[in-house]
């Protein structure tokens, strides 16, 4: 009898918040809030992101600076909505690339195994014996250091997980029997790989993408923080970060902010590309 | 096994020719001349003449064939020869050689302190898969998952040095001068890296764990009237803990990054360091060099890694 109360009143407070699953909306909202503001952010009200006011260095949170000032007076609020944009385009751009990539050399592979899988294989070793943010690094350092080679640098940095969930994928399906039906009708292994196993592979492999974002986006950050990434004055979050660590014993807002929404939007990431992986894999199995 | 090893050392040659052929071409992104790049032609506090550049283009023999090159620059990087700084005179295998020790210490304790972390978090979420300490674990290793290093490396900075003052922030203490102070000074950048490592590893070990406990060997342990404890150190951890001792190899290179970020954090006068100072220097040589150092390394401790892996699981040798 009180088991049955208690799934009665569970039912009802289920009907305002049961479908609500909050560790997958509240990241979904942070995002598209942020999505909006980076979009638009030469429409809003924001105030320019290298402006200084030496009036106000340093300045606290407040009315008249959102997220106060950093050591040159600039507006920290600003320059984080700024600085994200970077976050979210590299974030955006390279892990697409690594996947388009990644997917197709995998493809290959796991389809026509021996000597090319292989070749491939090694390959994603020896991409994989540079750790990723000393590879990233130094390519930004012989090549040069802006948008364009840090989109190639994490592209690159993203292909070998995509290839391996792809290889591994394609391995799973190349030997069903839709594929030996289709193969018996005559059909060439370019069409197979199109439209057999691509279809049944891209979902599983999107729902790693968010992931990949946020690898990606943590990457982009630790290079900034380094001080390698895109120069100054372009605003990033990690130049932002390592700027303020050397006033963090007296003004630790200047550092921490842009560390929070660095840390808020990966988590996001994480959190949304953990959710709809749940998702897939259910469909996967039931197959 | 010797079979076993020999495949595995066969497969080493390709891989270190490629890695090493892929740190020395890197030289060949730079826009324009690379003697004139490596005398530091065009950055501030240059002061070149023409002859220190017409030495340069000598040494690197850089009128010769690239394969020519290559091979040459090779032979000379298996002998510890890898050039010198022309900016400072010092050799470059002598630089590494000095800052490797540091690394190697905080790389050793970073990974002793995850499995530290993460083998207790393992079972515990293992045990009570589902419960409510499981999900706990879960979630906290996925919020440390969504941290990069270098602001773990900051906040524990702020923390234990700025606030609570137990550590401290920077400063390195060598090994001979001072034992206590030298664990004190890498105590930090170690928990620091510890606490990316050990959500993966945990997560690893947990998925593992839950499968071994499935197997009829447990419980037949179970039917025995063994207790839990005992069941899950002795008869379950170990066929669970493969895919853990891989994943610590694997795992090396994120370590390697994180290491650079959280050695310059913590001022520590490791390898990493000495890359970001010779990139903002310039030192071509020299950010060759440690790049040909870690990826070799890389290479290297994963085949460790595999043949350990082949010895502990007979199965794999197949």
């Amino acid at each position: 009898m009180i088991s049955i109360s208690k799934q009665i009143m569970r039912g009802q407070s289920n009907s305002i918040w049961g479908n609500l699953n909050l560790a997958f909306w509240l990241p979904v909202v942070w995002m598209c809030v942020l999505l909006f503001s980076v979009v638009f952010a030469d429409a809003l009200p924001f105030r320019d992101p290298t402006e200084s006011d030496f009036t106000a260095l340093k300045a606290r949170p407040g009315q008249e600076f959102w997220l106060g000032t950093d050591v040159l007076g600039r507006d920290i609020f600003s320059r984080i909505i700024h600085g994200a944009q970077i976050s979210l385009a590299v974030g955006f751009c390279a892990p697409v690339f690594g996947m388009i990539i990644g997917l197709t050399l995998g493809m290959l592979a796991g389809y026509y195994r021996r000597r090319f899988e292989s070749f491939v294989v090694g390959l994603m070793d020896i991409i994989l014996a540079f750790p990723n943010i000393v590879l990233a690094m130094c390519i930004l350092f012989f090549a040069g250091a802006n948008m364009f080679n840090l989109i190639i640098v994490l592209s690159i940095t993203s292909i070998p997980a995509n290839t391996r969930i792809a290889r591994a994928s394609t391995l799973v399906f190349a030997g069903r029997e839709f594929v030996l039906a289709a193969r018996s009708q005559g059909a060439s292994d370019l069409r197979i790989m199109r439209q057999e196993i691509l279809p049944n592979i891209i979902l599983p492999q999107l729902a790693y993408i968010l992931s990949f974002m946020s690898i990606v986006i943590m990457i982009e950050g630790s290079l900034a923080f380094l001080g390698v990434g895109i120069p100054p004055p372009t605003p990033t979050l990690g130049s932002m970060i390592a700027q303020g660590f050397s006033d963090i014993n007296t003004d630790p807002h200047i550092t921490f902010l842009p560390a929070l929404f660095l840390f808020l939007t990966v988590l996001s990431l994480n959190l949304i590309g953990d959710h709809l992986r749940k998702k897939f894999i259910v469909r996967q199995s039931a197959l | 096994m010797l079979y076993y090893i020999r495949r595995k050392l066969l497969h080493l040659i390709p891989i270190t020719f490629a890695v090493t052929a892929l740190s020395f071409f890197f030289i060949d992104l730079l826009p324009g001349d690379v003697a004139d790049a490596i005398a530091g032609v065009g950055t501030d506090n240059a002061v070149v003449d023409e002859a220190v550049v017409q030495a340069i283009r000598e040494d690197l023999g850089l009128d010769r064939p690239i394969l020519n090159r290559y091979f040459s620059w090779l032979g000379g990087a298996f002998t510890g020869e890898l050039g010198k700084s022309y900016q400072t005179g010092q050799s470059v295998s002598d630089a590494i050689g000095l800052r490797l020790p540091v690394t190697l210490q905080l790389l050793v304790m970073a990974q002793c302190m995850a499995v530290l972390f993460a083998v207790p978090a393992g079972i515990l979420a293992a045990y009570r898969a589902g419960k409510a300490t499981d999900k706990f674990v879960t979630t906290l290793a996925f919020a440390f998952l969504a941290a990069p290093s270098f602001i773990i490396a900051i906040i524990l900075a702020f923390l234990f040095a700025v606030i609570l003052n137990w550590f401290p922030a920077t400063g390195y203490v060598p090994f001979s001068e001072d034992l206590i102070g030298n664990l004190r000074s890498f105590f930090l950048p170690a928990l620091a890296l510890a606490l990316i490592e050990w959500p993966i590893l945990s997560r690893v070990l947990r998925n593992d764990l839950i499968e071994t406990l499935q197997e009829d060997f447990i419980l037949l342990a179970k039917a025995k009237g063994l207790s839990y404890g005992y069941i899950l150190l002795r008869h379950a951890l170990r066929p669970s803990s493969f895919t853990l001792i891989t994943i610590v190899g694997i795992q090396l290179g994120n370590l390697i990054s994180g290491a650079v970020i959280v050695e310059s954090i913590f001022a520590l006068p490791g390898i990493g360091t000495l890359l970001v100072a010779s990139i903002h220097a310039r030192e071509i040589l020299m950010v060759q060099g440690i790049i040909v150092i870690m990826a070799v390394a890389y290479v290297v401790i994963n085949l460790v890694v595999d043949i350990l892996y082949g010895a502990l699981d007979p199965r794999i040798r197949q």
